[in-house]
């Protein structure tokens, strides 16, 4: 019987299946960040249990840490306490950690794939909602509360029911200006944030396989706030290209086997969805969002929408509550409105292409007086690939900051935050209140949009610059 | 793990879609390594003006939020982030259930581990509790979960879905981990097939 990506890779991993109950699903590859894990460890080591396989288990900090020079203890006592916390549990369990001074710090979600860890076929979860990133390689990858954490540090499996499948189609060429970014913002803007829940995203068409596999990890990566857990994409010579000699990567026959394996993990011809979506990618323009959740979406060249159109009474009151809390009025364009921070970070866009197209628009400019403009890159290999291509130095003489990986100001958990009241553009991922610190107003946006935003310090129509 | 059977309780609303789970926990409260206070920072964005002292116009800050144990919200309930922190925060609070028309996939799991029971219901019910709320708002639900049954104070009931597993695991207290370790031989076999 045809089945689609999905079904390979779940009939794969089922482990047991009772009647009426949950798939027992072996997990191939498990990734452990300090703030989703510390009670995990505590519950696992009350059992009195061991990490069931600690060689599947790579953990990182990327939450708390702080994205200045770590030569200095971090002020931060609870931050410092939690990474702390993870060190104590990843050394006493045994899991491989890419610690505070490691050079292959990162993002969990950037450091995966670029260590050669994330690999087509596996079943990958995390603490963490964005997981979905790493079906990019043709993975089912998705997001897991704590005590799920638990479970899968004691049994390497998880409970799981199995989820719907919706295939996405997106075909054409995007126009220049467009990206990867503005596929995925323009599907949550037309699906909402819930439209996706119970789903698992197939991406296919040709704008999908015309990607690289970093833009498509902003894609998968972005799933989530559609409500699906997780986001696919099949591998093709692209992921095998992407995954080739990386460090944790099979090599030798194991090579030959794996890409075997791989060539057959494609949804089969006359495979069928539980339901589908189209996108036109060539009728798409650079995306921008003006509420407070990332379905609140819309073209950049758009106006506000009114609450008064909206037909729903709840979504005419959440519409209200968001542009109260955006301080927007209904029809106002966004373009030209002033922004006081502009992020470009976080597992959504911190890669080197995502700063090498930044750095392409501001090389040989100045950023707009009075504007921050912060650069993260997502990982310490991602930092020291762009200081070897001297992106740091276009940065920094554009008067940008050029920060140590980190989350950073994508969740604002370690200082890097916005003032009440300041408007950012950001390349992340989330735009809830007070998501980027209490009171600050997100627009998320692509690199490009962000990058030309940050040469006129108003929102700022990327293909005016290009 | 938490169990939970029948609750007859007060509810409190908060008539917001999409609610997420930065409201329901705000990053900066993640910093923790254990599963306790939450629930004085639940909504904490919320719940607190910028100097620190309760917004009295925020329900949880008012009378009829003392003592309520269900939590009657907008559709799509806790999307967003995979923290456990929220169902923490909620419990924490003294919520042991949640009404809404949908819950996000992460959330639902994470609330049904911590015996925090997502209730789904249908539109007409959901509008027909927010104006319960309003009207009544010392009102007292029961749910029911062998029966999966909520009932309204006029006797109305309305009959509401969960996964049979995870009742299951609710009724009995089930530890769900030692469920999965008890599959020991069948994981065993698998990694012996596979690698
Ligand atoms: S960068 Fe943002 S979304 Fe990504 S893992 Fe970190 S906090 Fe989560």
């Amino acid at each position: 019987m045809s089945r689609t990506l999905f079904e390979k890779i779940w009939d794969a991993h089922v482990v047991t299946q009772e009647p009426d109950s949950p798939a027992v699903l072996y997990i191939d590859l498990h990734l452990v960040h300090e703030v989703t894990s510390p009670q995990a460890f505590t519950g696992l080591r009350s059992r009195g249990l061991k990490v069931r396989r600690p060689e599947r288990t790579v953990a990182t900090m990327d939450h708390g840490i702080p994205t200045t020079p770590l030569d200095v203890p971090i002020a931060d006592q609870l931050a410092a306490h939690q990474i702390k916390t993870l060190e104590t549990n990843t050394s006493e369990f045994g899991v491989r950690l890419y610690g505070m001074h490691s050079e292959h710090r990162g993002i969990v979600h950037v450091i995966g794939p670029e260590l050669g860890f994330t690999q087509p076929g596996m079943t990958i979860v995390c603490g963490d909602s964005h997981t979905s990133t790493h079906g990019a390689f043709g993975a089912l990858a998705f997001g897991i509360g704590t005590s799920e954490v638990e479970m899968v540090l004691a049994t390497q499996c998880l409970l799981q029911r199995k989820p719907k499948t919706c295939e996405v189609r997106v075909d054409g060429q995007l126009a220049a200006g467009v990206s990867s970014k503005d596929i995925i913002l323009a599907l949550i803007a037309k699906i909402g944030v819930g439209g996706g829940t119970g789903y698992v995203f197939e991406y296919t068409g040709s704008a999908i396989r015309g990607l690289t596999m970093e833009q498509r990890m902003t894609i998968c990566n972005m799933s989530i706030e559609g409500g699906a857990r997780a986001g696919m994409i099949a591998p093709d010579d692209a992921t095998i290209e992407y995954v080739a000699g990386r460090e944790f990567a099979p090599k030798g026959a194991a090579w030959d086997a794996a890409i075997a394996r791989w060539r057959g993990l494609p949804s089969d011809d006359g495979a069928t969805y539980d339901s589908s979506i189209v996108l036109d990618a060539a009728a798409l323009e650079p995306m921008i969002t003006y509420g407070t959740n990332p379905g609140m979406g819309m073209r950049i060249t758009e106006r506000v929408p009114d609450p008064a159109n909206l037909g729903d009474a709840n979504q005419k009151l959440a519409l209200e509550k968001a542009l109260n809390y955006m301080d927007l009025r209904p029809g106002q364009p966004l373009l030209g409105k002033k922004v006081d921070v502009v992020f470009i970070g976080s597992c959504t866009n911190s890669r080197i292409s995502d700063l090498r197209l930044a750095a392409g628009l501001l090389k040989g400019r100045k950023v707009a007086d009075g504007l921050r403009v912060m650069v993260v890159p997502g990982s310490q290999d991602v930092k020291k690939q762009a200081e070897q291509e001297g992106l740091d130095t276009v940065f920094k003489e554009a008067g940008a900051e050029w920060r140590e990986a980190g989350c950073s100001m994508c969740i604002a958990m370690n200082g890097d935050q916005l003032q009440p009241g300041q408007y950012a553009v950001s390349t992340s991922n989330r735009n809830f209140e007070g998501r980027q610190g209490k009171g600050g107003r997100t627009f998320l946006a692509s690199p490009l949009t962000a990058a030309a935003t940050a040469l006129t310090g108003t929102i700022t129509d990327v293909r005016t610059l290009i | 793990m938490a169990q939970f059977t029948t609750l007859s309780a007060r509810q409190v609303a908060l008539p917001i879609n999409d609610i997420d789970t930065d409201q329901i926990i705000p990053a900066q409260f993640l910093k923790v390594t254990d599963k306790n206070g939450l629930g004085q920072v639940v909504f904490h964005s919320w719940r607190f003006l910028e100097d620190g002292s309760p917004n009295p116009d925020f329900v949880l800050n008012q009378p009829v939020a003392q003592g309520a144990q269900i939590l009657l919200a907008g559709d799509n309930f806790g999307c967003g982030s995979s923290r456990e922190h929220a169902p923490w925060a909620l419990t924490g609070f003294g919520f042991r259930a949640v009404i809404s028309t949908s819950f996000a996939d992460i959330f639902r799991n994470n609330a049904l581990k911590n015996g925090l029971l997502p209730v789904v219901v249908d539109a007409p019910t959901h509008q027909m509790l927010f104006d319960l709320a309003e009207e009544a708002p010392q009102a007292t639900l029961n749910i029911d979960l062998p029966s999966q049954t909520l009932t309204l104070p006029g006797g109305e009931t309305v009959s509401f879905p969960i996964d049979g597993f995870n009742k299951a695991c609710l009724l009995n207290g089930t530890d769900e981990i030692g469920y999965v370790l008890g599959f020991e031989a069948q994981i065993k076999a698998f990694e012996a097939r596979n690698f």
